[in-house]
């Protein structure tokens, strides 16, 4: 051991050592690495900005329909996955900003957490596709109207060989009842969304409950998961048709056996949310949204949708009809 | 095989025509998990450190728990910060719910506990003689503090990484509280989800590999400041 240096004489020099050290590690390692992350952050802010300001200068030209801004721009749609995998609210989201001013969140979850976040005041619009829940939340006051907007169809797809021997037959409680009959596997959804109630509501009409069987498997996702999974299975199940013509490439041993059943009708509600709910609904912002869904306009853009991509329209105009001339 | 090799070429056309759209998400990507990963360095290097240098009892239950919130699932933090800040929740004054600032909040609570805990780890390993050798060189708490995390420099580099590789590639929490929202919200990560279930495998494979070379960018950086006084 070496002797213990008299403290006095050696502290400058050793608090001098310290300070060198220190500065040392300061330039050399921590500097850099701090200045690289800043300078990522800063990059991918000053690049981002114009891209934010570009997007939000078509909502913010002062043209004559959006001269009058709203006082809360802020609207939040909670819809089903449908309509934004389709691709649909793409096209009409940013027409409705632009005529209005207002700025949309679009939430896309089933349209069972889109009741939810309804009943509990997160949401001011909902855009929703099954009917008897939307029954119960307008009879309980949640909603301030419920308008029909459109509909499209669900369909039946399955294993070209068709195991069950489902094509032909007519509606789809048969159609169901021979997939329970035979043990072809059959996928779920099992989410709640507007599909699974639907699917859930055919299933009480046959009188089987298909809960716990082997060959009734759940996936407890979307749509497009939901088909990917059938695929892979060689299974049944029941989808959107927009849904399953976005997919058609990718699910290529699945077909479309059995439409055109009346029970398979999907009609799509909008529902602005009661205000008393909560005082941070903007009951303004929803009304508007919910009128420009019935808007002659907007029924046009709605009726035209997907016929360039797929050879057929995606949904079917219905605004101003009654749920029984559409059929539901 | 062939959707891989489209997805590709599709990402390769994607960085080469510089898609305005999936720049911005790329963009939007890069700055919500940086942030998101320098505010967990505030806060988890200082709880770190304190918690590998400092005595008191209750340290280890503490430290256990820094541990087990490494392994955070980010759809419960999600889940917690969107209750947490929902408009009719205990923080909807601040109005963040659905913007890139609440992704941020999310992404820092699954960040810290990994910068804190690789902290913890960093300073441990440090041979405890340095620290009695440099107080006894006479220098202050802080300057002690200083000199170790110096010495701990390279596997705290190591913890940034791990933090943000964490924070970007997660998705729970970003589509709960940011919601997924075009030209707000919409991350690499949650567009990946979205077009996959759109069908769109190629443009998901395409942004998933932009992810990838993004993450490598990155860590590279860190790797080579890390790596700096080795060079091979």
């Amino acid at each position: 051991m070496a002797e213990r240096p008299p403290k006095n004489l050696w502290r400058e020099e050793v608090e001098a050592m310290l300070t060198r050290h220190l500065a040392c590690t300061m330039r050399r390692t921590l500097l850099p690495a701090a200045l690289g992350l800043f300078l990522v952050a800063l990059l991918s802010g000053c690049a981002a900005s114009p891209a934010a300001t570009a997007t939000s200068a078509p909502a913010a030209t002062p043209t004559a329909a959006a001269a009058a801004q709203p006082a809360n721009p802020e609207v939040i749609l909670a819809t089903t996955t449908s309509t934004q995998d389709s691709g649909l609210l793409s096209v009409l989201i940013p027409l409705f900003e632009q005529k209005t001013g207002y700025k949309v969140k679009t939430i896309a979850v089933g349209s069972g957490q889109a009741m939810t976040m309804g009943e509990r005041g997160e949401a001011d619009v909902l855009l929703v596709h099954a009917p008897d829940s939307e029954k119960k939340f307008m009879a309980a006051g949640h909603g301030t109207e419920r308008l029909l907007v459109m509909h499209n169809d669900f369909v039946i797809v399955g294993p070209k060989d068709d195991p069950a021997k489902i094509k032909g037959l007519k509606t789809a409680k048969e159609a169901l009842t021979a997939i329970a009959n035979t043990k072809s596997i059959f996928i779920t959804r099992d989410d709640n969304s507007g599909t699974n109630q639907l699917e859930l509501k055919l299933w009480k009409a046959t009188g089987i409950d298909p809960k716990g069987q082997a060959w009734y498997q759940s996936t407890g996702q979307g749509m497009g998961a939901t088909l990917n999974v059938a695929a892979e299975k060689n299974a049944y199940t029941i989808s959107d048709r927009a849904t399953y013509l976005a997919n058609q490439k990718n699910v290529s041993n699945l077909e479309i056996l059995l439409e055109g059943d009346k029970s398979l009708l999907n009609i799509y509600h909008v529902i602005p949310v009661n205000p008393a709910k909560s005082d941070k609904i903007n009951a303004a912002g929803g009304k508007a949204f919910a009128q420009f869904m019935v808007d002659p306009e907007t029924q046009k853009v709605i009726a035209d949708f997907g016929k360039d991509k797929f050879g057929q329209p995606l949904f079917f105009a219905d605004a101003g009809k009654t749920d029984e001339e559409v059929g539901g | 095989m062939d959707l891989i090799w489209e997805g590709l070429q599709q990402a390769f056309w994607l960085l080469v025509g510089r898609d305005p759209e999936v720049i911005a998400v790329a963009q939007l990507s890069l700055m919500v998990s940086t942030s998101a990963v320098l505010l967990s360095l505030l806060l988890g290097i200082p709880t770190g450190v304190f918690l590998a240098l400092a005595r008191f009892p209750g340290r280890r239950i503490i430290i256990s728990l820094v541990n087990t919130g490494m392994g955070l699932p980010p759809v419960v933090v999600g889940l917690f910060v969107t209750v947490m800040l929902w408009r009719n929740g205990p923080l909807g004054v601040l109005h963040i719910m659905y913007t890139p600032a609440a992704m941020v909040i999310a992404q820092c609570i699954i960040a810290s506990p990994i910068v804190a805990g690789l902290t913890i780890a960093a300073i441990q390993q440090l041979n405890p003689k340095l620290r009695l050798q440099i107080l006894a060189l006479g220098a202050s708490r802080w300057q002690m503090v200083l000199l170790l995390l110096r010495e701990a420099r390279l596997p705290l580099l190591a913890a940034v990484m791990a933090g943000f590789g964490g924070v970007i590639s997660e998705i729970g929490a970003s589509m709960m509280v940011g919601g997924n929202i075009e030209h707000q919200t919409r991350v690499l990560t949650t567009a990946t989800v979205m077009e996959t279930s759109r069908g769109n495998f190629g443009l998901a494979i395409a942004l998933s590999v932009l992810l990838m070379i993004l993450v490598y960018a990155v860590n590279l950086a860190l790797t080579l400041i890390q790596q700096r006084s080795r060079p091979y």
